[in-house]
């Protein structure tokens, strides 16, 4: 594995180039360019539908330099199956000699909702590929419809928060232990604010052979109603609060790769954005400190699994 | 940039070359626009890394100047930037200023 030095990894081809029409600051380009530098292999990708996908691949323009195939909603995860499972015919026949990598990119959507069965199925037939979730959140590509990823009190425009209910009023399922619960060798999260944490556990799931899923926080200024600045601050202050706690799951043993030197409240995560701008109101004042004390609670579990091993 | 019309286009609009996207210029969705001040800058490259647009070019494993071409003026670099002794190296300012 190389090292990762910036000036080194500066002197890489933009494998996404620029041209592409995300939205002004959103936190997906970074995440695939942060994968991306750290893919030393000639390297196969998929990409579900979503922001990612419709923006990056629109008529004439692609802005990726690898082979990149768009799939439907549901199935990245079937589609890349395939593919690998073609390479490894072709290698056995000795008409490939080159050591390809698959990755599958999906959003929070894709991955967590409507991709779910063919991202469970490949994970459980043992494909050798990694899936990137890129979780913002919501289905912000069709405008902010919560998914099952949306936090606990956010308003989207399927629970606006109003006089009757407060913004969405279910917990966000915990997909990378779900993922973990498929036995796979390695299930991780990441966030961009740590780039060096992300990057290395992408360099470690390429070496491992099977299947591997990476979780990563990629803020959205537009359905999280923030700034157009500050996708690389929210990130971190996701890590630094625990709500988005950075570990990695290899072989069934939980490590925590980043503990945060002062645990901040989970407010401060979500006080510059608008979408959890009802919480702050007096009589949402149990709601918040619900959100606090599942963070907790979760926080606490994580610390317990990795003590147990 | 003129649309092309159909007759332009490549049969069921394949697409020929990767990368092609650098042909579409997004610059003038930007609002404000970075400046570099390179006195002030270390060569952090975070601002290279950071940036969702690609728009920081390299030379020599070393930060050069924005591609204004691309830059959507997001700020995200101006946000990250360390700088120097708490002197910023990217500024944000207003376009047409």
């Amino acid at each position: 594995m190389a090292t990762l030095n910036l000036k080194e990894l500066s002197k890489k081809e933009d494998l996404l180039t620029h041209g592409h029409r995300m939205c002004s600051g959103c936190g997906a380009p970074t995440v695939v360019k942060m994968v991306l530098l750290a893919t030393e292999y000639p390297v196969i990708a998929s990409n579900a539908t979503g922001c990612l996908e419709v923006s990056t691949c629109i008529s004439e323009y692609t802005a990726w330099k690898i082979p990149w195939i768009h799939t439907a909603f549901e199935n990245a995860a079937a589609t890349l199956s395939g593919v690998e499972t073609m390479y490894r015919s072709l290698k056995k026949q000795g008409k490939i000699d080159k050591d390809i990598k698959f990755i599958a990119f999906g959003g929070d959507g894709g991955t967590y909702d409507i991709g779910f069965q063919s991202l469970s199925g490949a994970m459980e037939r043992g494909h050798d590929m990694i899936y990137i979730c890129y979780d913002n959140g919501a289905y912000m590509n069709t405008g902010i419809q919560r998914s099952s990823a949306t936090p606990l009190g956010a308003d989207t425009t399927t629970c606006p928060a109003g006089d009757v209910i407060p913004g969405k009023l279910r917990a966000r399922k915990n997909l990378t232990k779900i993922m973990a619960a498929h036995n796979i060798p390695y299930a991780a999260q990441a966030s961009p604010s740590h780039w060096m944490d992300l990057m290395k556990k992408v360099q470690k799931a390429h070496e491992i052979p099977g299947p591997k899923f990476i979780n990563i926080l990629s803020p959205c200024n537009r359905g999280w109603r923030s700034k157009t600045n500050d996708a690389i601050t929210l990130s971190r202050l996701g890590v630094n609060s625990c709500y988005w706690p950075l570990y990695e799951i290899e072989n069934g043993v939980t490590k925590i790769t980043y503990t945060p030197k002062d645990k901040v409240p989970v407010a401060d995560f979500m006080k510059p954005q608008g979408r959890f701008k009802h919480l702050f109101d007096p009589q949402n004042a149990e709601l918040l400190k619900r959100v606090q004390d599942e963070v907790d609670a979760e926080w606490a579990k994580l610390q317990k699994e990795e003590k147990c091993g | 940039m003129k649309p092309k019309g159909w007759k332009d286009l490549t049969p069921g609009a394949v697409v020929l070359e990767g990368g092609s996207a650098c042909n579409f210029k997004t610059g003038s969705w930007r609002a404000f626009r970075p400046v570099w001040i390179e006195e002030n800058c270390i060569q952090c490259m975070w601002c290279w890394l950071y940036c969702p647009d690609m728009a920081i070019k390299v030379k020599d494993g070393k930060r050069a100047e924005f591609n204004y071409d691309f830059c959507k003026g997001c700020g995200i670099c101006a946000l990250e930037c360390p700088g120097k002794k708490g002197k910023k190296a990217i500024e944000m300012i207003e376009e047409g200023k």
